[in-house]
């Protein structure tokens, strides 16, 4: 069975549509690059798997389970965790306590424990705190664990977001445009941190990214978008060499860069 | 170890505090006049400690307070002035009546965000103050007396240290989390698996409840109720006491509730002038120290350790990391 199933998957607003008969298939452990020009409709279908949207039409099964009309919290605690495009952090609070909010749909206890602070409250909260400094630790964010988010270099606050979506515990990671703003060395770094936390983590992956030579020396697979409709699925090289792609999506300047 | 010594040491203070207030009670030598001003100061911590936790835990702008307060007052006053029961029981009937009506309220309103919120929970209150006025149960416009007077200093300070105690413990936990990730960006909080219509209702719910044992102190402090006492002035005065403590500090709001409720004391003499002096304060601070005296920092022993070691000379650095 597949992880994750997409059957024309339609979301129009009134007149516009967003995204037109969406289709994707993906097994586990895929790493999966979605491209195409701004507006094409990338965002769109993150938005709807994670719950954000409901779609007009089609559907999504994420491992045997249909996902039309469960909210984005549901959804988050079925498997799947995004970042933002724009960085979307908890800005005002501590770097640990970022972490130990995303650690909620794996370990929690009752409304009791909290108030009066009575098993199994002290026990849970240990929990919450070794794994989320673990998990900074892991991403070399433990020394700013007590610094606000907000004051982090954007560098750190992009690992920051990914750190974040890994403590839900997801099997599914929808990062979007992780590589926007960062300079060459950093998506150097950022392509071996994705390649690492989906063998450490066990992850399936979804990328959206305007950085070709990351889309490319990452993905096994890739989809391009041109406005909301699917033109073209295939391999790096198919797509680097598909003739509608560098018409609709990378235009004529373009081109030549690419033949270099 | 350095934990259990700090809470020892806030225990130990709260204890001297409540046995030297007593004393001066049952001496005389802290005038009737105080008393009330203290009682007021401690319904006031309350009032202003649970409106913090909507508005600036949870970043939810409501201006119903004064309507939770009249449910918790009124509902409680019944029980003990029309029914003749015990007050244990009205404490719990006014909580629970003013939580009832937080999420009467909250579920429909807390989809509205900002101005929207403000307008609705404003709406509330000034519904509440007019229906409370046309039944005659309750006394209608001219009130509800013989009250039965049960609030003395013990109860006050238990209330206060009780609901402070729970509202620290529910901020500090991984539902207090929660409410604060919906007031940093509610989007990402719901990705991260946070179900932010149950916690903006729970907070409000809470705040509620809280605000209603204000209520059933007040009512049974004072025992005569009057719709007219629960305008929209008094959910601006703790409005006031939460902004110039600063949004989102637990202990701002008791210094915040303390300045105010001593400074209204001190300018009853001129109650013309007083709302004037509010407004006056709230543009002052608004414009000066936008995140109100303590910003959204709690004051705790370690910072006053550390004032300590400013004063004092060089901090001796035995900091375990």
């Amino acid at each position: 069975m597949a992880l994750l199933e997409v059957n024309k998957l339609t979301k129009a607003f009134g007149g516009l549509v967003a995204l037109n008969n969406f289709v994707l298939k993906m097994e586990k452990g895929e790493l999966v690059g979605l491209i195409g020009p701004n507006g094409a409709g990338k965002t769109t279908v993150f938005n709807l798997l994670t719950g954000l949207y409901q779609p007009t039409s089609g559907n999504i099964v994420f491992e045997g389970r249909d996902l039309r009309g469960k909210h984005p919290h549901q959804i988050t605690k079925l498997g799947i965790a995004r970042t933002f495009q724009n960085i979307r952090l908890f800005g005002n609070l501590s770097v640990l306590d970022n972490v130990k909010i995303a650690h909620q749909v794996v370990t929690n206890y009752g409304l009791i424990p909290a108030f009066f602070r009575i098993p199994p409250f002290n026990r849970r909260e240990a929990e919450i705190e070794e794994s989320a400094l673990k998990l900074l630790e892991i991403f070399d964010l433990k020394k700013h664990a007590y610094e606000k988010a907000k004051n982090l270099p954007y560098g750190e606050q992009r690992r920051l977001e990914i750190t974040r979506a890994l403590a839900t515990k997801p099997k599914l990671l929808l990062l979007d445009e992780p590589a926007a703003g960062m300079n060459p060395q950093e998506t150097h770094d950022l392509l071996e941190l994705i390649k690492w936390i989906r063998d450490e983590f066990d992850l399936t992956i979804i990328l959206i990214e305007h950085d070709m030579s990351l889309v490319m020396s990452l993905c096994e697979r890739v989809l391009v978008l041109d406005y909301g409709s699917l033109i073209a699925e295939g391999t790096p090289q198919e797509i680097q060499q598909n003739p509608r792609v560098i018409e609709a999506y990378l235009g004529d300047e373009e081109v030549a860069a690419w033949e270099e | 170890m350095k934990k259990y010594f700090s809470t020892l040491i806030i225990c130990l203070v709260l204890a001297v505090f409540f046995v030297a207030v007593q004393l001066g009670i049952n001496s005389g030598a802290i005038s009737w006049y105080w008393m009330t001003n203290l009682y007021l100061v401690g319904i006031n911590i309350i009032l202003a400690a649970s409106l913090n936790l909507i508005n600036g835990f949870t970043g939810e702008f409501s201006l119903g307070h004064a309507g939770f307060m009249a449910v918790g007052a009124y509902s409680s006053a019944i029980i003990t002035a029309n029914l003749g029961l015990p007050f244990p029981l009205a404490v719990i009937v006014g909580m629970l009546a003013a939580a009832l009506a937080g999420l009467l309220v909250g579920l429909p309103t807390l989809r509205l965000r900002g101005d929207y919120l403000a307008i609705a929970t404003l709406g509330f209150g000034e519904i509440v103050r007019v229906v409370l006025m046309n039944i005659d149960y309750v006394g209608g416009a001219s009130g509800l007396t013989d009250i039965p007077a049960m609030v003395n200093w013990p109860i006050i300070f238990f209330s206060v240290v009780l609901s402070l105690l729970l509202i620290r413990n529910f901020i500090c936990s991984s539902h207090g989390r929660a409410c604060l990730a919906v007031r940093e960006n509610d989007l990402a909080a719901e990705m991260m698996g946070v179900n932010i219509t149950y916690y903006k209702v729970l907070a409000f719910v809470i705040g509620a409840a809280l605000a209603g044992l204000a209520g059933v102190l007040y009512a049974h402090y004072y025992t005569v109720l009057q719709p007219r006492e629960f305008s929209f002035m008094l959910t601006f005065n703790v409005l006031v006491m939460v902004m110039v403590g600063g949004l989102g500090s637990l202990t701002g709001s008791v210094v915040g509730a303390v300045i105010i409720t001593i400074a209204s004391a001190f300018l009853q003499a001129i109650p013309e002038l007083r709302m004037v002096i509010y407004a006056a304060l709230l543009i002052i601070s608004a414009v000066f120290r936008p995140q109100g005296l303590l910003g959204e920092k709690e004051v705790s022993l370690n910072i006053l350790q550390k004032l300590g070691g400013v004063l004092s000379g060089p901090v001796r650095s035995k900091q375990a990391h």
